[in-house]
C-alpha cells in the first residue's frame, strides 16, 4: 500500500450528503486523541456545520498504553441542522488499538463505519485489551460493520520515511493520518488543520513537515484506496449570521469574566488551587493579566476562598472555582461570605463523586451541596449554564448579581460542559447588562449593614475611605448597625433578611421560555450541561406528535417566579439530571408537584435516546 | 513607604484615643490581650499612616477578637484563614497597610499551611501571634505550643504532641521578618510593632501572652524578676549577645554548629558573637535557644530583604498592559480563529 505515500489524483467518488453524524476517534492516551478530535471539530465548524463534543479520557496522565483504562476517546457530532448533543449512537468510529476497539465498539450503530489502525493489532495490545483471538479476524465483525483495516502506523512512516525524526517521533503523528482519511470520508477541509500545524510547529520544519505529509497521506489514502466506496458531506447549517468561534465552558467561563472586570473597572481576584475540570479556568485567565485579573493560585481550596473575600472586602471581585471535593472544602468560607454579605462568585466543575470519585468525568450531582451545603441557613443564589458558550454569559451574570446583592453567587457547570466545544456566536460586548458597582464614600448616616430597600444589599465600602472605619466578621451582626449581637429576635430577623435578599434575585430571572406547548401532557425540565439532550430528545416527541414541551432552569436558587404556575399547565412533570434525583427533589418541595426524575448517574452525559424513552413512557397511553 | 497614596494630604497627627473604638473590650479581666491591645493603638500614630487606611484581619479566638477594638477597617473571618484572607485583600488593594492578629491555635494548628504560605510568598503585611500556648476561647485545651506531657481538659494524663516553635517555624517557612517579644514588656512591644510594621514584605511578631485563666504564668521565665534577669536575652542588631546579671553576664559561643553559654568575660570583646539581623542561619540557631539550659532571645532575630508577592504580581500586570495596552474584551472575542455565517 506505499502508494498512498505519494498522493495520485483519484476519480470523484460519490459523494453521499447526510444530515448529521457522530464520529469518534479512540485510542491509547499517548495516541493524541483530543488533538485529533478538536482539530476535527474546527474543520467541521470551518465547514458551517454546527458541532457539539465530549472529550472523554482517563484521570491518569500517562495511563499504562494498551490497556483498557488507558483508552481515550473524543466524540463528536455535526450536522446541518441545530445540534444539541454529542450524540448517542456512533455513526464512525476509529480505534486506533484493540483497547479503544474493546471499550467503543458497543456504541457503534450496526453498519457503521469502523476504521481500526491494524498494527496496533498484535500479541501483546491484544493481550492487554483481553482479547483471546485477533477480533479482527472474525468474519462477523466485518458482516455487521463497515469494517476498514488500515495499517495507519506503515502508512504513516511511508509517507515520512525520509524526515529526519526518530521512529517514536514519527510514530507520533499517526493520528494525523487518521484525521486526514477521516476528513476525506466526511469532506472537511484541512486548510484549518494546516494552519494549526504551520502555528504549533513553527520552530521545527521536520515535525511540521511531517505532520502535514501524514495529513495529507490519510486524505488521498481516503480518496485512493479502493476501499473507501463513498463519501458523505453535510451541508453548512442554518445557523444565526454573525461571526463565530469555538468555545469550551472553561474558556467562556473565563472570558465571561475578563467581560465582567472591563465593564464592572474592578480588578478580579481568582483565587483557584488546581484541581480536574476546572483547572482550565485558572490557566485561562492567568493569560489575561492586562484585563486586570489577579490569579492566585493558593495552597489549598480554603484559601482560595477566603482569598477571594478578602479581595471582595478590598472592593475587588472576589472569584474562586473548583469541583465537587474543593466546594465541600470551602464551604465555611462561603458562609462567611454569606454572613459578612460580601459579593463572591464560586464556580463548581462537577465531576463524578463522592470523594475523588471519577475526576475526568461528568455530573450533576452537587445542587444539593450548592443550595444547602453549609453549616445553619446558609443561603446563596445559584445559577447554571446550558452550553459551553452559555458559560460566559452566566460567568458575568453571576459577577453582576454578586455585587449587586452583595451575595455569593455559585456556578454550576460540569465536566461535560467544561470540556466540551460547540461554534459560538460571538456578541457584541456593548449588549451586556451594565455591572454598575457605586461604592459607599457618604459618612453621612453611614452604618455597614444599612441595606438598600429594592436589593436588601448592605453597602459595599472600600477600605482606605476616610470617616467609614468598620468592622465586620463572622459573628451575628445587629442588622443596620453591624454591632456584634446575640438577641435572638435579631438572629431571626437576620436568618430571614439573609434568605429574603436571595429570594429578591428573582427580579433579575426573564420570564421562562418555553420549548414547546404552553400547556399539555408532559414538561421536561433540566438543568445544567442536560440542556442538548433533553431539548434533542423534546423535539423528538414534538415530531412524533406527542404533546410533551420543556424548559431549561438556568435559575436554580432562586427559582424563576413563573415556573410554578408554567409546571401545573401540564399533567406530568418530569427531571432528567445526572444525579439521584436532585432537582426533583426541590420541585416536589416547592411547588407540591408530582413530578418525577429520570436518573443515571454514570459519569456521562444524558443520551438523547434515554431521555426520548423516558418521555415516551409517561406519554406512551396518549399516542 | 508609605501606604497613603500619591498625593496623599500631610497625615493627620493622631493619638492613641483615635485608634480606640467604641465596642466594649471582652476579654477576661487580667488578659495579656490588653496590653497588647494598648501597645498597638498607641503605636498606631506613629506609623504615619491615614487611619482608613489601616485594616486588622483575624481568624477565630480570643486573640482575634481584636480588630473590633481597633477604630480602623476590621474583618474578623473564619478559624485560622486570616493569612489567606488578608493575602487576597493585599492582591487587590496593595497600598492598604494590613495587619493579621492571630494565636498559637489559630495560626499554628488550624491554620498552619495558610501561615506557612503567608510566610513564604512574603506577602506585605504584619502578622501578629499571640502565643499563650493555650485555647482559651474554647476554655483550656493545650495547643500546638503547649510543653509535652502538658495536663489539660482534653489531655488529663498530659500531651502526646511535642510543640512547634514559632520562630522556627516561620524562619523555616523563609520569613523575612521574624521576632519576639513579651506583653508584660510594653516599651520593648511597642518597639517591635514598629519595626514590624515597617518591614516590607510578611513580618512575624510571636507576642509572649499570659492567659491567666487556663495557663497563668506559662511565660514566668520571663515575667518573675530573678528568672528574667538570668534568662532575658534582648538582641539587638550589631550587639554582642549579652545576658544575665550585670556582674556575671554572660554570652554564647558555637563550637562547630553547637551553640553554649559562656561567662562573657571569657571571651574576648573582638571574638563575641554579634547579632547580625540579616544572618538567617544565625537567626535559626537563636529560634531554639529556651530556658532553662539557654537564654530567652527576644527582639528581631532576623530582618531580611525579599521579593513581595503582589508587587511582583502587580509588576506583571503593569508590564502586560504597557506592552499590550489594556485589556479589551470586543476585540478579545473576534481575535484567533473565527469564521463568518450568512
Amino acid at each position: 500500500m506505499s502508494e498512498t505515500a505519494v498522493p495520485v489524483k483519484a476519480v470523484a467518488k460519490p459523494r453521499k450528503d447526510l444530515d448529521r453524524a457522530v464520529i469518534r476517534f479512540a485510542g491509547d492516551s499517548g495516541d493524541g486523541m483530543q488533538l485529533t478530535g478538536e482539530q476535527f471539530t474546527t474543520e467541521s465548524a470551518w465547514a458551517g456545520n454546527d458541532v457539539a463534543t465530549l472529550p472523554n479520557f482517563p484521570a491518569e496522565i500517562r495511563a499504562p498504553a494498551g490497556t483498557l483504562f488507558g483508552v481515550s476517546s473524543f466524540q463528536l457530532q455535526f450536522g446541518s441542522q441545530r445540534v444539541y448533543t454529542p450524540g448517542d449512537r456512533l455513526d464512525c468510529l476509529v480505534a486506533m488499538n484493540p483497547a479503544a476497539l474493546k471499550v467503543h465498539l458497543r456504541d457503534l450503530k450496526t453498519g457503521g463505519l469502523l476504521i481500526v489502525n491494524t498494527a496496533a493489532f498484535d500479541k501483546r495490545n491484544l493481550e492487554k485489551a483481553g482479547y483471546v483471538g485477533n477480533p479482527l479476524d472474525d468474519p462477523a465483525l466485518g458482516e455487521r460493520y463497515r469494517l476498514h483495516k488500515v495499517d495507519m502506523t506503515a502508512l504513516t512512516m511511508e509517507a515520512i520515511k525520509d524526515l529526519p525524526l526518530n521512529a517514536k517521533e514519527k510514530d507520533r503523528t499517526k493520528n494525523f493520518f487518521a484525521l486526514g482519511l477521516v476528513s476525506w470520508i466526511y469532506t472537511r477541509p484541512l486548510e484549518p488543520t494546516l494552519d494549526w500545524i504551520g502555528k504549533k510547529f513553527a520552530n521545527s520544519t521536520a515535525i511540521a513537515d511531517a505532520n502535514t505529509r501524514v495529513l495529507k497521506a490519510g486524505h488521498a489514502y481516503g480518496e485512493t484506496a479502493e476501499i473507501f466506496s463513498e463519501h458523505y458531506a453535510i451541508e453548512p447549517a442554518e445557523m444565526a449570521p454573525g461571526v463565530y468561534r469555538a468555545m469550551t465552558g472553561n474558556q467562556a467561563i473565563a472570558w465571561g469574566l475578563l467581560a465582567a472586570a472591563e465593564r464592572s473597572k474592578l480588578p478580579i481576584v481568582y483565587g483557584a488551587y488546581p484541581i480536574t475540570p476546572a483547572s482550565g479556568i485558572l490557566e485561562h485567565l492567568a493569560l489575561y493579566k492586562r484585563f486586570r485579573i489577579r490569579t492566585i493560585q493558593a495552597e489549598d481550596e480554603i484559601a482560595a476562598v477566603t482569598a477571594a473575600i478578602g479581595a471582595a472586602f478590598g472592593g475587588a471581585v472576589g472569584v474562586t472555582a473548583s469541583s465537587g471535593p474543593g466546594i465541600a472544602l470551602k464551604g465555611e468560607g462561603i458562609g462567611l461570605a454569606v454572613t459578612a454579605e460580601l459579593p463572591l462568585v464560586v464556580f463548581d466543575i462537577q465531576r463524578g463523586g463522592p470523594s475523588t470519585g471519577l475526576p475526568t468525568k461528568t455530573e450533576q450531582a452537587d445542587l444539593m451541596q450548592a443550595l444547602y451545603g453549609r453549616n445553619s441557613e446558609s443561603p446563596v443564589v445559584v445559577i447554571a449554564p446550558a452550553s459551553p458558550g452559555d458559560c460566559f454569559y452566566i460567568a458575568y451574570e453571576a459577577v453582576r448579581i454578586a455585587a449587586k446583592y452583595m451575595v455569593p453567587v455559585i456556578v454550576l457547570s460540569d465536566g461535560f460542559l467544561a470540556n466540551g466545544s460547540e461554534p459560538w456566536l460571538i456578541p457584541d460586548p456593548s449588549t451586556l447588562p451594565p455591572i454598575d458597582v457605586q461604592f459607599r464614600t457618604e459618612r453621612e448616616g453611614f452604618f455597614p449593614y444599612l441595606r438598600d430597600p429594592a436589593t436588601l444589599a448592605r453597602p459595599w465600602v472600600r477600605p482606605g475611605t476616610p470617616g467609614l472605619e468598620h468592622r465586620i466578621g463572622g459573628i451575628e451582626k445587629q442588622d443596620v448597625t453591624g454591632d456584634i449581637s446575640y438577641d435572638p429576635d435579631n438572629h431571626d430577623h437576620m436568618v430571614r433578611t439573609r434568605a429574603e435578599k436571595v429570594r429578591r434575585v428573582a427580579q433579575e430571572i426573564p420570564p421562562t421560555s418555553i420549548n414547546g406547548p404552553a400547556t399539555g401532557d408532559l414538561i421536561v425540565v433540566g438543568w445544567g450541561g442536560t440542556f442538548g439532550a433533553i431539548t434533542a430528545a423534546v423535539e423528538r416527541a414534538q415530531l412524533d406528535g406527542k404533546s410533551v414541551a420543556s424548559v431549561h432552569l438556568r435559575h436554580l436558587n432562586p427559582l424563576p417566579p413563573d415556573l410554578g404556575h408554567i409546571l401545573r399547565e401540564y399533567r406530568k412533570v418530569l427531571v432528567p439530571e445526572i444525579n439521584s434525583g436532585q432537582l426533583v427533589r426541590v420541585l416536589r418541595a416547592e411547588y407540591l408537584v408530582d413530578a418525577v426524575g429520570f436518573n443515571r448517574v454514570r459519569g456521562l452525559p444524558l443520551s438523547t435516546d434515554e431521555i426520548y424513552e423516558a418521555i415516551t413512557q409517561l406519554t406512551g397511553s396518549q399516542v | 513607604m508609605s501606604a497613603t497614596g500619591a498625593g496623599a494630604a500631610a497625615t493627620p497627627q493622631y493619638t492613641k484615643k483615635d485608634f480606640e473604638s467604641d465596642q466594649d473590650v471582652r476579654w477576661c479581666p487580667g488578659c495579656g490581650d490588653y496590653a497588647i491591645l494598648s501597645a498597638v493603638q498607641k503605636t498606631m500614630p506613629d506609623l504615619g499612616i491615614p487611619k482608613e487606611n489601616i485594616v486588622f484581619i483575624s481568624g477565630i479566638g480570643c486573640s482575634s477578637r481584636f480588630p473590633y477594638y481597633m477604630n480602623t477597617y476590621g474583618f474578623h473571618t473564619i478559624h485560622g484563614r486570616a493569612p489567606a484572607i488578608a493575602t487576597g485583600l493585599k492582591v487587590a488593594r496593595p497600598e492598604l497597610k494590613v495587619f493579621v492578629v492571630t494565636g498559637d491555635g489559630d495560626g499554628l494548628s488550624i491554620g498552619g499551611n495558610h501561615m506557612l504560605h503567608v510566610l513564604r510568598r512574603n506577602v506585605n503585611l504584619t502578622i501578629l501571634l499571640f502565643n499563650n500556648r493555650i485555647y482559651g476561647l474554647t476554655k483550656g485545651q493545650y495547643s500546638p505550643t503547649s510543653e509535652l506531657g502538658k495536663v489539660t481538659k482534653s489531655t488529663p494524663m498530659g500531651s502526646a504532641d511535642r510543640p512547634v516553635n514559632p520562630l522556627s517555624f516561620a524562619l523555616g517557612c523563609g520569613a523575612t521578618f521574624v521576632a519576639r517579644t513579651v506583653d508584660r514588656d510594653i516599651k520593648h512591644m511597642e518597639e517591635m510593632l514598629k519595626r514590624a510594621a515597617a518591614h516590607h514584605g510578611t513580618a512575624f511578631v510571636e507576642i509572649l501572652q499570659n492567659c491567666n485563666v487556663y495557663n497563668n504564668l506559662a511565660w514566668n521565665v520571663l515575667y518573675d524578676k530573678e528568672s528574667k534577669i538570668l534568662h532575658e536575652l534582648k538582641l539587638e542588631h550589631g550587639k554582642p549577645l549579652l545576658f544575665g546579671p550585670p556582674d556575671d553576664r554572660k554570652t554564647l559561643v558555637t563550637e562547630g554548629l553547637r551553640p553554649r553559654v559562656v561567662s562573657a568575660r571569657d571571651v574576648p570583646e573582638s571574638a563575641r558573637w554579634v547579632h547580625d539581623e540579616t544572618n538567617v542561619n544565625a537567626a535559626k540557631l537563636l529560634a531554639e535557644l529556651f530556658a532553662p539550659d539557654f537564654p530567652v532571645p527576644i527582639g528581631v532575630l532576623s530582618a531580611v530583604a525579599a521579593p513581595v508577592y503582589e508587587d511582583v504580581l502587580l509588576e506583571q500586570e503593569r508590564r502586560a498592559i504597557s506592552e499590550r495596552g489594556p485589556g479589551d474584551i470586543a476585540k478579545l472575542l473576534t481575535s484567533g480563529d473565527t469564521w463568518k455565517i450568512g
